[in-house]
């Protein structure tokens, strides 16, 4: 059941990112992205890791997604990207060979075998128990920037996106457009 | 039997999937999709090295991701929509100012 379960999520997933990254309509990327996400966090339950599952969903669907789909309000998004692409080739070697020295990197200490678990699970506690004792207790440092990091990205994207946010930027162009015509004409 | 070595193919795959995007792609948008779908693929790994080593490390390091991600897509879609003010456009070939 769970190898079935994981061939099903993982030819899925790697189809929908394929499409994402192949389509060449915003719409079907995004759409298929979220809905890679959300099988992402199904290997995640799959794995044990139910905290990191809900989080997956809540941050990266709830969250994530729901930014860029309101960020591509902004956008003109309804015509298909033209994209001059070049020498496909180099773009297949040079990503297949970054992946699979990659692949090495990670394979490299379980074939050493010399990694020995830091924390392991605690015995009879549920996994979001045993995360939340190793988070605020080993973790805390890191818990506690990573929280000032997402205040100051906080900041940053109201300050980056609200500046001038009287004008319609879609429009924008068009007006400034005119507004020289216009001035020309009249002079 | 599903073991270690199938979930770290699998993120493999996904971060080659998430790198062609990288390299091909030449609208910024589609560059920020490719780079979730890469933070994506390691967060696969982590929490596949975590359950089969026992470690819970592992999945620490998956939410520190998650919320790297998160201030990422923040600040990335401030610029954006800064450069759309700009330029009208998301296209890269837009942006090349500098002649030579």
């Amino acid at each position: 059941m769970v190898t079935f379960a994981f061939y099903l999520f993982a030819a899925l997933i790697i189809g929908l990112f394929l499409v994402t990254v192949f389509s060449r309509n915003v719409l079907y990327a995004m759409t298929a992205l979220a809905a890679g996400m959300v099988l992402i966090s199904g290997l995640f339950f799959i794995l044990g890791a139910d905290f990191l599952g809900a989080v997956q969903l809540i941050v990266y669907v709830g969250a994530v997604m729901a930014l860029y789909a309101f960020g591509m309000m902004f956008f003109d998004v309804t015509r298909d990207l033209d994209e001059k692409t070049e020498k496909g080739w180099v773009v297949f070697l040079l990503g297949g060979g970054i992946a699979l020295v990659l692949v090495v990197i990670f394979a490299a200490p379980i074939l050493g075998g010399s990694a020995a678990p830091l924390y392991p699970p605690i015995e009879g506690a549920t996994n979001p128990q045993s995360v939340g004792l190793v988070l605020f207790t080993k973790y805390l440092l890191p818990f506690e920037v990573a929280s000032v990091m997402l205040l100051v990205a906080m900041i940053a994207g109201i300050i980056l996106a609200g500046k001038k946010m009287e004008r319609s930027i879609s429009m924008y162009d068009h007006d400034v457009d005119d507004d020289a015509d216009d001035e020309k004409e009249a002079a | 039997m599903i073991t270690l070595t199938h979930y770290l193919i699998l993120s493999g795959i996904l971060f080659a999937i998430g790198l062609m995007g990288v390299v091909r792609r030449k609208n910024l948008l589609m560059l920020f999709f490719a780079t979730e779908i890469m933070l994506n693929a390691a967060n696969v790994a982590f929490a596949a090295i975590s359950s089969y080593r026992n470690d819970l490390s592992g999945q620490m390091f998956a939410f520190f991701i998650v919320a790297v991600a998160a201030s990422e897509v923040a600040v990335g879609l401030g610029l954006l929509i800064m450069l759309y003010k700009k330029y009208g456009t998301l296209d890269l070939d837009a942006f090349t100012i500098m002649k030579g």
